[in-house]
């Protein structure tokens, strides 16, 4: 709790416009497109906040809202001990600047959020599928895209290679029980 | 006029299925000569969806996947799984689970280590490493049986505990095993540590200095082999890591040479911290006594419709985590493993984001390998320690 605070307030102090959301162990900082290099920028050369590492990178999709997309930062202080996570919304049009100038570990975490997300990262060298074949289409961790998938792979004897075609399910996919929130 | 003769560079093509790359990982490289120009790792072959697959399970469902990202250290991803579970819940499991949950996060360890041992062993031409340290591994794998029926695929730890207590015996052969082991690692040491093959592959191979670790992401022993005492057991215990005594080691040129020592040294001190949890462990529950959280016991059940009802919602339902987001990261032994819930108020998570440990270490691959020969490309491999389980998901 003390570490939280002391962080509390040294982000006051040196980003004072930036919003700020205290969670019971952790807090978080909003950030715009616009303004996220020069924050982060900011939270690695602070030689009080020190955040040297990126340690992950999630995207997120919350279809509904405006923006649906966001990209949250996990950052990671080894020699003073704190972390902060740093988010930022974009829909699907915006791009978000890559923080690969910022941390150079980012180069995969982006390339994992655009192809499981559909976020654009402005300023990425190279941003290729990474995990999904290099056939694929579509963005798989997005909230429309079935768990089952879209397309099956076989192999066809007539052809003597292997295909992809639509998925033809002849079970639908077992949910477990579903309870809605209060 | 001088006769003219143009080299390119031409390109290799490592793995996916290669004895020496641990896995199904697919490293493009681009060589002048012997030398490495440029590397380009292809990953994904290993691709199961686990994080999507986990918005579609309640959190207890959750467990079994972990133990399929990194196959090689099984419960310690159990082990953040749960603790981000109970964080959510805020509930703390009870302090003999706590013990347990250590002695088998850290036997973990060892099996995790051993293998590294053997297989880095064996990428540079040490074949007997391989059959040495299976040799202890099994034994492991013995205990994992014991407390589970499962060899690798443990599913133990729970939201809220452990499944069930030690068997009768267990704790005992835990001890004797810890007192035979350390003899066990000075042979492993006896082959290795100052054997010169050893060393010539090892040594000033893939150099990371402490500034490059810290911007590669580095975490676990690859950061702590370039020089910094980081252990997340250390800066943020969790579970019963606050009551034992443990040293980190700490590598000092950032080489694969001293990574191999850190890991060596991680295994003794494992070793200890097990060995202090069988002396502070005291009888008692192991399950969180909430029985809308744990299930309820086999004996009530059978005569208490209360628990049988309990028991009903608990494997057709799940228990409904209340809203909000965590983060928790613990220090698996490949280094930071860490899980990201965001939960919605429902019996399933909204997203899960998994940080796998070896993720970033392989990515690094890039950078550790240029300049160096093909022939090392192989330690590097071995040097990082990966599991392709956890990097792909």
């Amino acid at each position: 709790m003390e570490k939280l605070d002391h962080l509390e307030q040294l982000l006051t102090d040196r980003l004072p416009h930036v919003e700020r959301h205290r969670l019971s162990d952790a807090i978080i900082l909003r950030v715009t497109p616009d303004t996220l290099l020069e924050t982060m920028l900011r939270l690695r050369d602070d030689a009080d906040l020190d955040f040297k590492q990126m340690i992950d990178l999630a995207g997120v999709h919350y279809p509904g809202r405006d923006k649906p997309f966001e990209v949250v930062y996990q950052l990671l202080s080894v020699r003073k001990n704190h972390r902060l996570r740093v988010k930022v919304a974009v829909d699907e049009q915006t791009p978000v600047p890559s923080v690969i100038s910022v941390w150079w570990s980012a180069d995969w975490f982006e390339r994992e959020a655009y192809e499981m997300f559909g976020i654009l990262f402005a300023g990425h060298p190279d941003l290729r599928r990474l995990l999904t074949e290099y056939d694929f289409e579509g963005f798989p961790l997005r909230k429309d895209f079935p768990l089952s998938g879209l397309s099956e792979v076989r192999y066809d004897p007539a052809q003597k290679r292997v295909i992809r075609q639509p998925l033809q399910m002849v079970h639908p996919n077992r949910e477990p029980y579903q309870v809605n929130p209060a | 006029m001088a006769e003219q003769k143009e080299f390119q560079n031409y390109t290799v093509n490592f793995g996916p299925q290669h004895p020496a790359a641990h896995g199904v990982l697919r490293l493009l490289l681009e060589l002048d000569g012997e030398v490495v120009e440029r590397a380009d790792p292809h990953i994904g072959f290993l691709h199961r969806g686990t994080e999507k697959l986990l918005e579609h399970k309640t959190y207890l469902q959750g467990v079994p996947y972990f133990d399929r990202l990194d196959y090689m250290s099984m419960m310690s991803e159990e082990h953040t799984w749960v603790l981000a579970v109970e964080k959510l819940l805020g509930i703390q499991a009870p302090e003999r689970a706590q013990y347990i949950r250590v002695i088998f996060a850290e036997l973990t360890r060892i099996l995790n280590h051993l293998l590294f041992l053997g297989a880095h062993g064996l990428d540079v031409g040490a074949m007997t490493m391989f059959i040495y340290t299976f040799r202890e591994r099994e034994e492991i794998f013995d205990m994992y049986e014991a407390v589970c029926g499962a060899r690798m695929h443990a599913a133990y730890f729970r939201p809220g505990g452990v499944t069930c207590d030690l068997p009768e015996g267990l704790a005992e052969r835990i001890k004797d095993f810890t007192d035979s082991f350390p003899s066990k690692i000075d042979e492993y040491e006896t082959l290795l540590t100052e054997n010169r093959i050893w060393k010539q592959r090892l040594v000033d191979i893939g150099v990371v200095s402490p500034e490059e670790a810290l911007d590669m992401g580095f975490a676990g022993p690859m950061l702590r082999g370039s020089g910094f005492a980081w252990d997340l057991r250390k800066a943020e215990p969790y579970d019963a890591y606050d009551r034992v005594e443990f040293d980190i080691p700490v590598g000092k040129n950032g080489d694969s040479y001293d990574r191999y020592l850190v890991r060596v040294d991680e295994i003794r001190q494992s070793n200890r911290i097990i060995r202090q949890c069988l002396e502070q462990m005291k009888p008692g529950p192991v399950r969180y006594e909430d029985f809308k959280i744990s299930p309820p016991y086999r004996k009530e059940m059978q005569r208490d419709m209360e628990s049988l009802i309990h028991h009903f919602k608990l494997f057709s339902e799940g228990f409904t985590v209340p809203e909000g987001e965590v983060y928790v990261a613990t220090e698996s032994p490949k280094g930071e493993f860490g899980v990201y819930i965001i939960s919605h108020g429902e019996n399933k998570p909204y997203r899960v984001k998994i940080r796998a440990a070896g993720f970033n270490h392989l990515q690094a691959i890039k950078r550790m390998a240029l300049g160096h020969m093909l022939a090392d490309v192989t330690t590097l491999v071995g040097t990082i320690d990966i599991v392709f389980g956890e990097i792909d998901r």
